[in-house]
């Protein structure tokens, strides 16, 4: 071997950063080499994708309107991950809270706005909480895949929407249209400096979510669960009660973003009301380290990169999937990138040098 | 009796894209990896098996291309969680966004487009001379097209390669005991990295079976999800090709059971009968996870990386 892999003591926190910046470096350029492949000019597409997310007051605020599903999801998502309980059932929380929230504001249309609209959200939350509690339940008394059980759910949450579209909620003044009626002026969130009220719930929220996961009881026993249960348990750890406390936490949330989608994005509720956040929310999870502030800047980013998508969708003719291909390079990179910051390579120049290099 | 006959024989037609999956994410665990992914590599799979299918017309080219598109997948997966150590669970998922976003991009020109004829003709159901004669049998199990068979044949060869073979006994050592294979001088990571290839491969095929002969024509996100099946069904077969096939065949049985519900004029909701294999794959997770026993349990190593110089 030319190269021998010695485990990094301690790495200064710039330094960190910069391998990580270098990651998403090199995946632009990987991109760029696919970009090129299409006979177009990466450079110009790049650009027009900085145009596209941040180039007018319009598209800024579509590019907020983005990251708020993204943020509130992910802060949502990092609880779980904390746990290592793989919750990438996002999607279903959402859709089973849009659901609920969607219940009230076709139900009870002519309540007062306030009480509507909180009545939405405590519905909402609670919906999406008791959609994650299922895996949550099974993992904590059986040990059951949380994977697969809250993947599988997203499937049946999915499944249930659409029924609701093509059959009982269906609106009869649609002509024939299978779309679910829309809501009343009562049940739409109120917008403020141009955008939807909900940046200041996931503004609020990172504040909260990071003050809970840093300087809580709980935030602290999930951290400790995550990384070992025995060490959790000679700490007197009550785990089971710590799994379902944190994925009602999770799907809370999650439940959060389907009311703030259909109240004030949509204004009605549809099969599509997620858009895939529940997934994307997961890259951005990662990407943010589990950190509410760093969530924030990775999900805001990932936002402008969506929006980007569509742009260029509409200005080059590149499918909108392509962002999805960046995503996935992206999360390529700085996964990889991740063993830079903890390992280093040093040549394997004999065997005194190395012993050397490892005492000092 | 006909109408059994027809629906068994249906079931595993359906249930052959799952077999294939299974299969592929079964060896690439008993390689002590787990391969989120396999969504992901079934539709890279799917949609190169069909481009090549529409460009050359080729079946074979076709499946090849499939399969080599499936090990595209499970390379970048072999090289970041082998060679780079990283996350198994997030790589996986990662892999299935890329996968996703692949196929939705190479798609786009070929939404709506059907495979040309001699395609349709070559994996037409081929009845096998004599096994097909056999009642009941015969039509059920014998009266497909050859990529059913390819089915039988891996999951029968995949058997003896782990149970009876000496590479076998090294894989399972793998996935079981690195450290101990590793003193045994067995070589893990390329070990590792043969099992993922390959395994990324028949996940290819698996989609491009959905693609080429079980719709087929190209509609965006083709698997609806039997990627994920197929990682649950891993661990309905205990790790073990051989009762993957009873596994895939039931669920290809889950599958195309609402159709045939609808047909009879029961009131349910179609939309109902779609949740079942989902809701069932959940069940079967919380009974298998009841059954504590030793033979439903996973390779030790799974999701660990092995670094020989942490031991």
């Amino acid at each position: 071997m030319l190269f021998k892999i010695v485990k990094r003591s301690e790495i200064s926190k710039e330094k960190s950063i910069c391998i990580r910046i270098l990651a998403v470096l090199l995946a632009l350029i990987t991109s760029g080499i696919f970009i090129l492949l299409l006979d177009l000019n990466p450079l110009e597409v790049y650009w027009a994708m900085v145009q596209g997310a941040f180039g007018s007051k319009y598209r800024i605020e579509q590019t907020i309107i983005k990251a708020i599903p993204l943020i509130i999801t992910s802060l949502g998502i990092a609880v779980a991950f904390k746990m290592k309980f793989w919750n990438i059932g996002g999607e279903g929380q959402i859709i089973m809270g849009a659901f609920a929230a969607s219940f009230f504001a076709l139900r009870f249309p002519d309540l007062p706005r306030p009480l509507l609209l909180s009545l939405m959200i405590i519905a909402a939350v609670v919906a999406g909480g008791l959609w994650a509690l299922i895996p949550a339940f099974f993992k904590a008394q059986f040990d059951t895949n949380e994977t697969i059980v809250t993947l599988m759910l997203n499937y049946i949450a999915l499944k249930w929407i659409t029924y609701l579209q093509y059959g009982p909620w269906r609106d009869p003044a649609a002509q024939g249209f299978p779309k679910i009626p829309n809501f009343s002026e009562n049940a739409i969130l109120p917008d403020l400096l141009g955008v939807h009220i909900g940046w200041v719930i996931a503004l609020a929220l990172v504040f909260i979510m990071y003050i809970f996961m840093n300087h809580s009881k709980l935030g602290f026993e999930i951290a400790v669960l995550g990384e070992s249960e025995n060490t959790a348990r000679y700490a007197g750890v009550n785990i089971k009660k710590t799994i379902l406390l944190a994925l009602a936490i999770s799907g809370g949330l999650c439940g959060l973003t389907g009311m703030i989608e259909v109240s004030a994005v949509c204004n009605t509720l549809s099969v599509e009301v997620t858009g895939g956040v529940g997934f994307t929310a997961i890259v951005t999870t990662w990407l943010g380290a589990l950190s509410a502030p760093i969530i924030l800047v990775v999900s805001f980013l990932f936002a402008a990169l969506i929006q980007a998508g569509s742009f260029i969708q509409t200005a080059f003719g590149i499918p909108a999937a392509a962002a999805q291909i960046l995503e996935g390079m992206i999360l390529f990179f700085v996964l990889g990138s991740e063993f830079f910051v903890r390992y280093k390579l040093t040549k394997n120049g004999g065997f005194s040098l190395n012993l050397k290099k490892e005492v000092s | 009796m006909g109408l059994t006959i027809s629906f068994l024989a249906a079931a595993i037609v359906a249930g052959t894209p799952l077999l294939f999956a299974t299969l592929g994410e079964i060896i690439t665990e008993r390689a002590g990896n787990l391969n989120l992914g396999v969504e992901g590599m079934m539709l890279m799979g799917a949609v190169m098996g069909f481009q090549v299918g529409m460009d050359t017309g080729n079946p074979f080219l076709s499946v090849l291309a499939a399969m080599m598109a499936g090990a595209l997948g499970a390379g970048i997966f072999a090289i970041l969680t082998v060679s780079f150590r990283t996350n198994q669970v997030v790589t996986g998922l990662a892999l299935t966004t890329f996968g996703t976003g692949f196929s939705g991009f190479w798609g786009k020109q070929l939404v709506g487009q059907s495979i040309p004829q001699n395609l349709k003709t070559f994996f037409k159901p081929f009845p096998i001379p004599g096994l097909s004669d056999i009642p009941f049998i015969g039509p059920v199990f014998f009266n497909h097209d050859w990529l059913v068979y390819l089915g039988y044949i891996t999951a029968i060869f995949l058997g003896i390669y782990l149970y009876r073979t000496r590479r076998g006994l090294n894989l399972r050592a793998v996935g079981e005991n690195p450290a101990a294979a590793d003193a045994a001088s067995v070589n893990i990571n390329l070990y590792k990295y043969l099992h993922i290839l390959l395994g990324g491969a028949l996940c290819g095929l698996g989609g491009a079976y959905l693609s080429l002969v079980y719709v087929p024509s190209w509609q965006e996100n083709i698997t609806a999800g039997r990627g994920w099946i197929a990682v649950a069904l891993v661990i309905f077969a205990a790790w073990n090709p051989y009762k993957a096939l009873l596994g895939s065949y039931l669920f290809g049985g889950l599958d195309i059971i609402g159709f045939r519900i609808q047909g009879t004029g029961f009131p349910i909701s179609q939309y109902f009968i779609d949740m079942l294999p989902y809701a069932v794959t959940i069940l079967v997770l919380v009974v298998v996870s009841l059954k504590k026993s030793r033979a439903y349990a996973p390779p030790k190593a799974l999701g660990i990386p092995y670094f020989r110089e942490e031991r």
